[in-house]
């Protein structure tokens, strides 16, 4: 042996593959990662592959045989139900293992661990992971998993859900580990009932968080209360509720007392919230709706839904079929969850839109001292609990988050969580979301549902967050009913920042569910839901958030005046980009804009705009101009009244508002641009608005909708091109039935006609796969931009020779 | 001949390598090469290239022969992720150096474990 060189070789080569075995920064471990025998191409799936498995485990008590279609959606036979979700449970992780985990740490405030404490410039310590634990996230699902371990039935189901996915982790070995693995490199970890409980509460960070108080007390501060109500005023008036205008509503519930001191205690709040804070997408809405037999070619209903979400890849959903001898049910599951979230079964069918309803309230504590240990209420110091939240951090040691916990809730917000307010006060949360529930029980419920009474005992364990569920069954009984575990508010309560010395203003108590706003069959022949408020303000109780118009008044003046529909009618209807809101505009422009006062490249656009058939179809010229006219008017109108010299964030006020006050007045008050001593008319503004878009969109390649947006699906680890896809050929858009927008959207289309054999019709924009090395991965994406969809196969048991059955997993016991 | 023997040498125990994929860690294609220039006497350059070309050319095989039967469609995904621009081809030669590297030095380190070579 030659010493000296040999060592100095071996050296060198341990050196390299030292280094290519390790993460360096963002960059993966390139010699893993390259490896054929254990890096990316380990992830790329055969074109051809055999989904074909036997498994044996312990865990099951019977066979099941789950059936593979040539979508990859599993149809699953089980004999029992812990059987048939400990299948599910294998299926997700088979087929969306990253993904289910990534979501939880997400959830949990977890993203350190495998992001480290920075990525680039941006704190995932501060910005995100104390963010989630210190808004009670990890409370919140110990809280569910208590409440669920009550229920045997739901803790067996989530134990068998958890076995499943575990049963597929084990016998993974690294180089099958999803590609994201590798590029971050870090290993599964064991999935338990608590993960899926984090799941489901992300939900309720996803639909019902409402982070707006801080910005809405800056604006009301800065506007002054008669102002402020004429910028956000309660009710819209093109409003067309859930509930029609005219119901009467006899509630049971007591009604809650305003407390007396709030108005002067409103004027008299501090100023100075310093904000910014990356909140869900407001557009987080859908649409839904039934029409009953009276209305449909059939004489059966019709259910439709589309949730809209943020899109991603791996999509949010995954299609399945369940069977077990109590149930025949398909439909859209959560990956982390047992059990189907949207679907329909042998007898009825059911579909979700987002209530909208403001279930978290902020209020500021006085503590005595910043030893935090007691704070000021009703006149007394009350001791503090804490409460220790310890996040892993890759590389770095463990931190420590001791927070504060006060009869409203954790402190969400103090002296040393200040990544987002800055003014050194303190905050408590007060979130619906925190207290137990049985989201579960809810869908597993729906999942076996016979008729309405099933239906209704079963969306009444829903707490959180609340929901708009959409029912319709075989026997033509359709209904909607709002629900969730609703504070009964006073008007305006938790709009702002609340005094939390004050006990007056806690919530007084919850709306019982007889209460909630609903409808059972009603004269007209069918009921929709798009995020617009449930009820006038003949309803009693205060219902807070933030709620969209314009979906709600063309869903129901199409359905309206509908006769005889088909599923043909209502997947056009579904897919429908006419814009309800530039049609109620179109006036109010046109009459004020000023041609002569237009440049050259501006009345063109002027031109194309009157041409325009107020369609935000892809290639819509008008679409283009009439959204950037208007953004360019709202932003001149809005933004010299509601700025801050200080700076601090406020929000922007809805473009219902503006257009409503427009034409009811053309000396609408916020009109004038207060910093010239000019008064701006409603003619100017718009007309220089115009000219500012021929401006804008002179640069413009394409003026087309779809050539002008960027309408993508990103992979869940933003800055990843290659897993994402961009640049789809697709119209909608916010305000309109198909609600595309840019990185948001319907997220799955779905339409049950409830025949005998029941007929029904969906797509996501994803696939079943979650792997980017698979065929499966995006199959439905381009089917889902054209508007086209997928027939749902409700396979019996008459079908497992089908061809359509192409590949099949046996579990059995061992 | 003994350079050609060193080389499938080389390429034997990296398929095995590749084949136990679910025990063997991926940086044991390295030992691979180590084993066949320690067994087979050639001059340390020849050693080196013989375990470079020996793993490049089974990386590059099998990358290929993946790709195909994936009909491309990881390769191109991580061809820009990587960023690579999209251009799979490179992703694959990339692929076979970084493993050639690897399978080089091994063998050149492997080589010194004789005295002389013949």
């Amino acid at each position: 042996m030659r010493i000296l060189p040999f060592t100095i070789c071996a050296i060198l080569t341990t050196g390299l593959v030292v280094a290519l075995n390790s993460k360096l920064g963002t960059v993966p471990p390139l010699g893993k990662m390259l490896s054929p025998s254990h890096g990316l191409w380990q992830n790329a799936e055969a074109a051809d592959a055999d989904f074909s498995l036997d498994i044996q485990s312990p865990y099951l008590k019977a066979p099941v045989e789950v059936y593979l279609d040539d979508r990859l959606v599993p149809h699953v036979f089980a004999q029992n139900d812990p059987d048939a979700y400990f299948a599910q449970g294998y299926l997700h992780a088979k087929f969306r293992l990253w993904q289910m985990q990534f979501q939880v740490l997400a959830a949990g405030g977890r993203l350190c661990e495998v992001l480290g404490e920075k990525v680039g410039d941006n704190s995932v310590l501060e910005k995100h992971d104390r963010k989630f634990r210190r808004m009670g996230m990890m409370l919140a699902a110990e809280n569910s998993v208590k409440a669920m371990n009550e229920v045997p039935e739901d803790k067996a189901a989530m134990e068998a859900y958890a076995a499943g996915v575990n049963h597929y982790i084990h016998q993974l070995s690294p180089a099958q580990y999803p590609i994201e693995f590798k590029l971050l490199d870090y290993a599964p970890e064991e999935w338990t009932p608590f993960h899926s409980a984090l799941f489901l509460k992300y939900m309720s960070y996803d639909l019902a968080s409402d982070l707006d108080d801080f910005a809405m007390t800056n604006l009301r501060d800065h506007l002054g209360k008669e102002m402020f109500g004429k910028a956000f005023p309660a009710q819209a008036d093109s409003l067309d509720p859930i509930s029609p205008k005219g119901t009467m509503y006899n509630v049971q519930s007591p009604l809650p007392v305003k407390p007396a001191n709030v108005d002067s205690l409103e004027t008299a709040e501090p100023t100075g919230i310093a904000y910014e804070v990356d909140k869900p997408d407001p557009d987080n809405g859908s649409n839904n709706w039934v029409v009953g037999g009276s209305r449909t070619a059939s004489g059966r209903p019709i259910l439709c839904n589309d949730p809209h979400l943020g899109l991603n890849l791996p999509s949010l959903w995954f299609e399945i079929q369940l069977v077990t001898p109590e149930y025949n049910t398909y439909g859209v599951s959560f990956p982390g969850a047992p059990s189907v979230v949207i679907g329909f079964n042998d007898s009825i069918a059911w579909g979700v839109t987002n209530a909208m309803r403001d279930v978290m309230d902020f209020y500021e504590v006085k503590f005595r001292d910043s030893s935090m240990n007691e704070y000021l209420y009703n006149g007394e110091w009350v001791k503090t609990e804490w409460r220790t939240e310890t996040i892993r951090i890759r590389g770095k040691a463990d931190y420590i988050d001791k927070i504060p916990l006060t009869v409203w809730g954790p402190v969400m917000y103090d002296g040393t969580f200040q990544s987002e307010l800055k003014n050194g006060k303190a905050y408590a949360i007060r979130w619906k979301a925190i207290d137990n529930s049985l989201e579960l029980g809810a869908f597993k419920g729906l999942n076996r549902a016979k008729n309405y009474e099933d239906y209704l005992a079963a969306i009444r364990l829903f707490k959180c967050p609340g929901q708009n569920f959409v029912f319709a069954s075989k026997t033509d009984t359709i209904a909607w009913w709002q629900q969730a575990k609703f504070p009964a508010k006073w008007r305006g309560q938790g709009d702002f920042v609340m005094p939390g010395w004050d006990s007056t203003f806690r919530w007084q108590g919850i709306i019982a569910d007889d209460d909630n706003v609903h409808m059972k069959n009603p004269a007209r022949g069918f009921v929709s839901s798009a995020n617009q408020l449930p009820a006038d303000s003949a309803y009693p109780f205060y219902l807070g958030g933030v709620h969209d118009v314009y979906r709600g008044v063309i869903i129901n003046r199409l359905l309206g005046a509908k006769t005889g529909v088909t599923v043909d009618s209502m997947k056009q209807m579904q897919t429908d980009n006419y814009n309800i809101f530039a049609e109620m505009a179109r006036t109010v422009l046109l009459n004020n804009v000023q041609e002569n006062e237009l440049s050259s490249a501006a009345k063109l656009l002027l031109d194309d705009y009157r041409r325009w058939n107020m369609r935000a179809d892809a290639n819509e010229k008008g679409m283009t101009i009439f959204y950037t006219w208007w953004n360019n008017f709202a932003d001149t109108v809005w933004t010299d009244n509601i700025t801050r010299k200080d700076g601090l964030p406020v929000p922007f006020p809805h473009d219902n508002t503006l257009l409503e006050g427009i034409i009811r007045d053309s000396a609408f008050v916020f009109v004038d641009n207060i910093n010239t001593s000019a008064i701006e008319t409603l003619p100017q503004m718009l007309t220089a608005a115009l000219n500012k878009t021929a401006e804008d969109l002179k640069t413009a390649k394409d003026l087309s909708w779809s050539g002008y947006r960027n309408v993508r699906i990103s992979h869940l680890l933003s800055g990843l091109p290659g897993f994402s896809r961009m640049h789809l050929p697709i119209g909608g858009g916010a305000k309109i039935i198909n609600a595309t927008k840019e990185t948001h959207g319907p997220s799955w289309r779905v339409i049950v006609h409830m025949t005998d054999k029941t007929e029904a019709w969906g797509v996501y924009p994803g696939g079943q796969s979650g792997n980017p090395g698979s065929k499966y991965y995006d199959q439905f994406v381009d089917q889902w931009a054209k508007g086209e969809y997928n027939a749902l196969w409700l396979m019996t048991a008459n079908d497992k020779q089908s061809p359509k059955a192409k590949w099949k997993i046996t579990f059995s016991k061992s | 001949m003994k350079f050609i023997a060193t080389f499938i040498l080389t390429i034997l125990l990296g398929y095995i390598v590749y084949v136990l994929n679910d025990v063997l860690p991926w940086w044991t294609v390295a030992v691979a090469a180590f084993i066949a220039a320690a067994i087979v006497p050639l001059k340390p350059w020849a050693s080196f290239l013989a375990g470079f070309l020996g793993v490049a050319l089974l990386w590059w095989v099998l990358a290929a022969v993946i790709d195909n039967a994936n009909a491309g469609v990881m390769a191109k995904r991580m061809a820009e992720v990587l960023p690579l621009e999209g251009n799979k081809m490179l992703l694959i030669i990339i692929t076979g150096v970084v493993g050639g590297l690897v399978g080089g030095l091994a063998a050149l380190t492997g080589s010194y474990t004789r005295k002389k070579a013949a």
